[in-house]
């Protein structure tokens, strides 16, 4: 019965929220923004997308605050880069990075993640052999970049998903 | 309600026109170092300045101003910050494998190969 009327409840739950943030909130909105966000969810259900399972919410919350620190951090170290009239020898270059998660919705988070990070840009992905590519701009430890993303982030993604 | 501009009060201007300075300067820079930077992996990187706190700045700024000036919370600008943050990283990879694709099938040594067991991609030959 519940998965009748609600086939992706977090889906749905966007929308509402999206609807109210658009239009403010009232009752007339908050009543017409859940039909909305109901019927949206029913046509979705056709295209069968994959439905993430979110195992608990806490280290997303706690991954959301690291992820939110080190974008300001990248944030300032590139724009460092681009005044740096020093013409250092700057090295850029790829880094591959064995991944353990599966989730596609992890995979995902994680993709966002790395390339909203100023410095950082995710290349590529094969799925079959766990590898994923990253092009980093100020490269100095290979090992280091690994060790970040392995540690920082997966650990973190494989609490939430896995 | 609404405040007329003349009214503005001082601590909320300072902090827009902070907010304001920070996404407008990094997003300049974003611009600057694509200018600046040689390699198109290297380029890649600096939109991403633009559509993390440049974007960021900006859209505090704005929350700022409208949330006063209304006297009332305007938090839609979340909404634009994370559809930017979700749509960079498709057109960014996009890019990027167009890239790699196209330096692979050159033979370019600057890119790695693929992961160990993949065929590498065959170059097109035309008839």
């Amino acid at each position: 019965m519940m998965r009748a009327v609600l086939p992706y409840p977090l889906l749905s739950l966007g929308l509402l929220v999206m609807w109210l943030l658009l239009n403010g909130f009232s009752l007339g909105h908050l009543v017409l923004g859940s039909i909305i966000a109901l019927l949206a969810a029913k046509a979705m259900t056709p295209l069968e997308p994959a439905k993430p399972r979110i195992r608990s919410w806490w280290p997303l919350l706690h991954l959301l605050r690291i992820v939110a620190g080190d974008i300001v951090r990248s944030n300032i170290a590139v724009a460092q880069l681009v005044l740096d009239r020093s013409h250092r020898e700057r090295v850029s270059g790829f880094v591959t990075i064995p991944v353990d998660l599966k989730d596609r919705t992890a995979l995902t988070v994680l993709a966002v993640i790395i390339t909203s990070t100023p410095g950082t840009a995710w290349v590529e992905y094969h799925s079959a052999a766990g590898l994923m590519m990253i092009h980093v701009l100020d490269l100095r430890d290979e090992q280091e970049w690994i060790d970040l993303i392995k540690n920082r982030y997966e650990r973190l993604l494989m609490e939430a998903f896995e | 309600m609404s405040i007329a501009a003349a009214d503005f009060p001082l601590w909320a201007a300072i902090l827009v026109a902070l907010f304001l300075l920070i996404g407008s300067s990094l997003t300049f820079l974003g611009a600057l170092g694509l200018l600046r930077f040689k390699s198109f992996y290297e380029r890649i990187h600096l939109p991403t300045l633009g559509t993390s706190w440049g974007t960021g700045g900006i859209l505090v700024a704005s929350m700022i101003f409208f949330s006063v000036t209304q006297s009332r919370p305007v938090v839609h600008e979340i909404l634009i910050a994370i559809f930017v943050t979700v749509t960079t990283p498709v057109s960014l990879m996009l890019l990027a494998r167009a890239a790699l694709y196209r330096d692979r099938t050159e033979g370019n040594d600057t890119v790695p190969p693929m992961a160990p067991d993949t065929p590498k991609p065959e170059p097109i030959v035309h008839d």
